[in-house]
Parts: structure tokens; C-alpha cells; sequence
């Protein structure tokens, strides 16, 4: 057994393409923008269009198809179970009549737009994920709450535990991998046995993996304290996010289409 | 009876941008009660290989992990026994203690395998005692309270208690304190004298030269040297190539060598070794009489 690294969050591919050196803040701003465009798609030629300039973006980015497609993986269930049950629980004029259950036309349709329409929102989120660093993530992150600091928002702590825990996402993994190979070689099967005997095996997982985080956290905190961290101060950054010529093309060209996109489909 | 590897090859992440060849055609042998070391850089290929020995990482095509004369990469091999018969120590084992008392963690192993209390009670016991650690003064202790030397040996008896006929430790002493290191190694050799077949990886030559008597030297996930000790370490100019430090007896005796000639440089031992320099030093008239 073997927890792979399925989760698209913090797989950077460094390609160096024109998406990879947008600002972090225009991917941000138009992902979420498109995010929610998807949801006003009302037939499949709005989908297909979506569809084709995600597809386009992707050739640009020159990320391989199959890293978008592996992001897909996590939620395969999900996917099937929605379209498992638009397919046989729409009303509507029936197609296909298998016994009890009734393939209808309008069910066929509702299908294909939920499967595209999770596609698509899987495939725009690995755009961003897969072009854009963690650190660049963050600190995009970080500017878009600034305006919530008048509320109390603490913007640039939340970036700081976003960081850190982007960070230590591949740590714990690549750990969890090294204790599972290790209890293993103490015999533990952890393919086989009832279900009650599965959830003990975690325990020599879990134990050590809480007793090195707990460890590594204390000793982060010592590490930042010795660099002077303080909860609360300003902070300066290393890298001063900065929008370029090709930022502002790039918005309003992507705003415009999807906008018109939307409007007539 | 043996291990067996033939022409291994392993890719990590096949197929995706991040895939990296980790062993590249390797070959090796291991026979009974010898104790062979490994050794190379971090990212040599090391660790993937002896995962590959009990099965953790599962051979890709037949008849390349031979283990007793089981080929482990037939799906009807029980891997449960191969892991038995193979014990594998991580690196920083003590980083998988998990249990409340010593007893309960060494005898993990030993339950999962289906051994009745009593007769586990028996092999932590024996376990223990290898590693010098007094089974009643420890047994009731958390391992989490340990000192570092302490827990690494709880872990290593861990693996001990299963009884494996062939044991592998992936850099035992790292990280350890000197006077520790040099203890293991001992008990390491006590172990093999019973009848337990070793394999040491490591990066440290001189840990390694001292304890196995035949050392395989991997290098980018292939094996460059192979052979005995004294042989691997007499291919100076390969080592070197590769970045990696000679043992300190060798260096010295290399370099004497370089500038006086007639030395014998392939000399391991600590004694003989003295003797080699001296003799060296008494035949050059310089030094002759400032040596008492």
C-alpha cells in the first residue's frame, strides 16, 4: 500500500510558459472568475466552447494532458455518482428503458453538462495549481484578503499558515509512505483484514506520524523565533508581486470571452 | 540458501516528468552468514534496493529477487513470510515506535506474525539481550522517554524478535554518538556470529570497512565495485571519481604509499596497519632516527 501524491495542490511543473509568468493574482482572480462563469452555461456549445479554451490554455501552459487528468482521480467517485444520477432520476421523455430504470433525454443531457462542468472546474483549479508555485499561490492569496484587514482579518498570518502547510503537504506524505513500508516490515498487512482490523493497523501510523509533527512544529517555531518572527508585524516580501503589460491583456481578452461566452450560450 | 538479485531496474513516478531511474541493472548476491555492505551517496540507489530485498517495493518482472530460491515477485508468494525471513531496519527506525512500553513495541512484530504471548515474551527477551538491553529494567519503559541510542536499539530489536534469518539495516548508527556506533556495530557482529546473515548500508567507509567482508559500491542506481573489502578499497581511482571518501587506515597508508612507495594499502586491519607505517617510516633515513 501506497498513499500516492494524487492531490494536483503544491505539484508545480515548472515549464517557464507565458501562463507560468502571469502574476500569480491575474490566474487567481480569473480562475475563480471562470469558476463561477461555468455555473451560467446553459447548453453544450457554451461547454464546448469552456472546454476549448481550457484545452487551449493547457497547450499553452505546455503541461502534459496527463497531469490534469491525474487531478481528476480523487474525485472519480463523485463524478460517477453524479452523473449515475442525473442519468436514471431525471424526469423527462424516456430514451432508454432498462427494466426499472429510465434513461430519459433530458437525464442524458443534465449528465453531460455535470460531468463537463466538474471537468472543467477540476481542470481550471489544476491550471492554477500546476502554473502557478505555492508561494507565488500565497502570496496572491495574501494580497486579495488585504482589504479584509479592516474587519480584523489577519491576511498575512493566514498566507503564513497557508505556506506552511503547503509546505509540509509532500513532508507528511513522503513520511506517512516511509512509516507504512516500515510497520509493514514488521509484518502489518494493511490490504487485508475486516474493517475494524484496518482501522487499527493506522495506529502505529498514526502515533509516530502525530509525535514528528508535533516535533517539527516545535521545531519550526524555535526556527522562526530565531529569525525574529513576530505575530502581527509588517512584513516586507522578498519577491513585490507586480502586474506587466501581458497581465492586463491577458484579463481583459480571458474576461471578454468567457463574459460573451456565458451571455450567448 | 541466499539472496539473489538479477538485473533490477527500477523508475520512480514512470512516465512522469518528476521520473527518476533509482536502480539501473543491478546485480548482487548475499550468502549465508556473511555480512555484505552497501555502500554509495544518498541517492545512489541504497535504500531502494533493500526495500526491493522483503518485497516493500514490489519487483516489476520475474526472476530479479530471488530470496531462498522463491522468486518474490510471483503474486503467490506470501509477502507476510519474506518479510519474516528478511528483516529490514529504516533508517532512524526509532522514528516507527509506536507502542505504550518497550515490551509491547518489540513485540509487535512477533503478534502480527500470530505468535502467542507467551512465546513473544520469549523473543523480546532474547531480542533485547542481543542489543544489549536488560529485559526487565527496560521492559515497562516508554520508548518515548529513551535516550537516542536506547530507542534505536528498541527498534532494532523490534525487527530482532521476529527471528529474521537475514537482517538489513539501512545506516544503523546515523546520527548516533561515537562511543554508540562503535557498541552496535559490536552487537551487529555478535548477531552475525549466531547465524544471522547481514546486509549494512551505509556512506560511511570506515563503519563499513571494519564490519563486512564483502562490499558492493553503487553509484546513479549501478553497482561500480563489487568484491571484497580489500579489493574495493584498493580502486582508489574509482572512489575518488566518484566523490567518495577512502577510510581513514587506507588514506593514510595510500598517500605513504605515493610518496615512499612499497606499501601495502589494501592493509584494513588497525595493528597491521601501524605496523605498515612504521616499517615504511623506518626504511626512509629521514625518519629513522626520530622514531623511538
Amino acid at each position: 500500500m501506497e498513499i500516492k501524491n494524487s492531490l494536483t495542490i503544491g505539484q508545480y511543473i515548472p515549464t517557464g510558459s507565458i501562463i507560468h509568468k502571469l502574476d500569480p493574482r491575474t490566474k487567481l482572480i480569473l480562475v475563480l472568475f471562470f469558476m463561477i462563469m461555468v455555473f451560467f452555461i446553459k447548453n453544450l456549445v457554451g461547454y464546448i466552447l469552456f472546454f476549448s479554451l481550457i484545452c487551449i490554455l493547457i497547450v499553452v501552459s505546455k503541461i502534459q494532458m496527463k497531469y490534469f487528468i491525474r487531478g481528476l482521480k480523487p474525485i472519480l467517485i463523485l463524478i460517477l455518482f453524479t452523473v449515475f444520477l442525473q442519468l436514471f432520476f431525471t424526469n423527462g421523455s424516456p430514451v432508454v428503458i432498462l427494466g426499472p430504470l429510465v434513461i430519459t433525454e433530458e437525464g442524458v443531457y443534465l449528465a453531460i453538462f455535470i460531468f463537463l462542468r466538474l471537468v472543467l472546474l477540476v481542470f481550471s483549479s489544476s491550471l492554477l495549481t500546476l502554473t502557478t508555485s505555492p508561494m507565488q499561490l500565497t502570496s496572491a492569496l495574501e494580497y486579495l484578503l488585504t482589504p479584509f484587514k479592516f474587519v480584523g482579518l489577519p491576511s498575512s498570518e493566514i498566507s503564513m499558515m497557508m505556506t506552511i502547510a503547503l509546505r509540509f503537504i509532500p513532508t507528511i506524505l513522503e513520511e506517512t509512505n516511509r512509516l507504512i513500508k516500515a510497520q509493514s516490515a514488521r509484518g502489518i498487512d494493511f490490504e487485508k483484514g475486516s474493517l475494524f482490523k484496518r482501522i487499527q493497523n493506522m495506529i502505529p501510523i498514526l502515533v509516530p506520524l502525530f509525535v514528528s509533527a508535533f516535533r517539527r512544529a516545535d521545531e519550526l517555531a524555535i526556527a522562526m523565533e530565531a529569525r525574529c518572527f513576530q505575530v502581527g508585524a509588517k512584513r516586507t516580501h522578498l519577491r513585490e508581486l507586480q502586474f506587466e503589460r501581458r497581465d492586463y491583456v491577458f484579463i481583459i481578452l480571458f474576461i471578454s470571452i468567457v463574459t460573451v461566452v456565458s451571455i450567448f450560450f | 540458501m541466499s539472496i539473489k538479485v538479477r538485473n533490477l531496474t527500477y523508475i520512480y513516478d514512470e512516465g512522469f516528468i518528476f521520473a527518476k531511474k533509482a536502480l539501473d541493472n543491478v546485480s548482487l548476491d548475499v550468502f549465508d552468514r556473511e555480512i555484505v555492505g552497501i555502500i554509495g551517496h544518498t541517492g545512489s540507489g541504497k535504500s531502494t534496493l533493500v526495500q526491493h530485498l522483503n518485497g516493500l517495493i514490489k519487483p516489476k518482472k520475474p526472476d530479479t529477487v530471488i530470496i531462498d530460491e522463491v522468486d518474490i515477485f510471483n503474486p503467490k508468494v506470501n509477502l507476510k513470510e519474506v518479510r519474516q525471513k528478511v528483516g529490514l531496519v529504516f533508517q532512524y527506525p526509532e522514528m516507527q515506535l509506536f507502542e505504550e512500553t518497550v515490551e509491547k513495541d518489540v513485540s509487535f512484530g512477533p503478534r502480527n506474525l500470530g505468535i502467542l504471548e507467551e512465546e513473544a515474551r520469549e523473543k523480546v527477551r532474547e531480542a533485547l539481550e542481543m542489543v544489549s538491553l536488560d529485559y526487565e529494567k527496560y521492559k515497562d519503559r516508554s520508548p518515548f522517554l529513551l535516550s537516542g541510542g536506547e530507542k534505536r536499539r528498541v527498534a532494532v530489536a523490534g525487527i530482532l524478535a521476529m527471528k529474521p534469518k537475514y537482517l538489513i539495516l539501512d545506516e544503523p548508527t546515523a546520527g548516533l554518538d561515537p562511543w554508540v556506533r562503535v557498541e552496535i556495530f559490536e552487537e551487529l557482529q555478535n548477531i552475525n556470529e549466531k547465524g544471522t546473515t547481514i546486509v549494512i548500508v551505509s556512506h560511511d567507509m570506515d563503519e563499513i570497512s571494519k564490519i563486512a567482508k564483502r562490499i558492493y559500491m553503487l553509484s546513479n542506481g549501478c553497482v561500480v565495485l563489487d568484491g571484497s573489502s580489500d579489493y574495493v578499497f584498493s580502486q582508489f581511482a574509482v572512489i575518488k571519481e566518484l566523490g567518495l571518501s577512502l577510510p581513514q587506515i587506507t588514506e593514510i597508508l595510500y598517500m605513504l604509499n605515493l610518496e615512499f612507495g612499497k606499501v601495502d594499502f589494501t592493509q584494513l586491519d588497525l595493528d597491521r596497519a601501524a605496523n605498515e607505517i612504521l616499517e615504511c617510516l623506518k626504511r626512509n633515513k629521514k625518519w629513522k632516527s626520530k622514531i623511538v
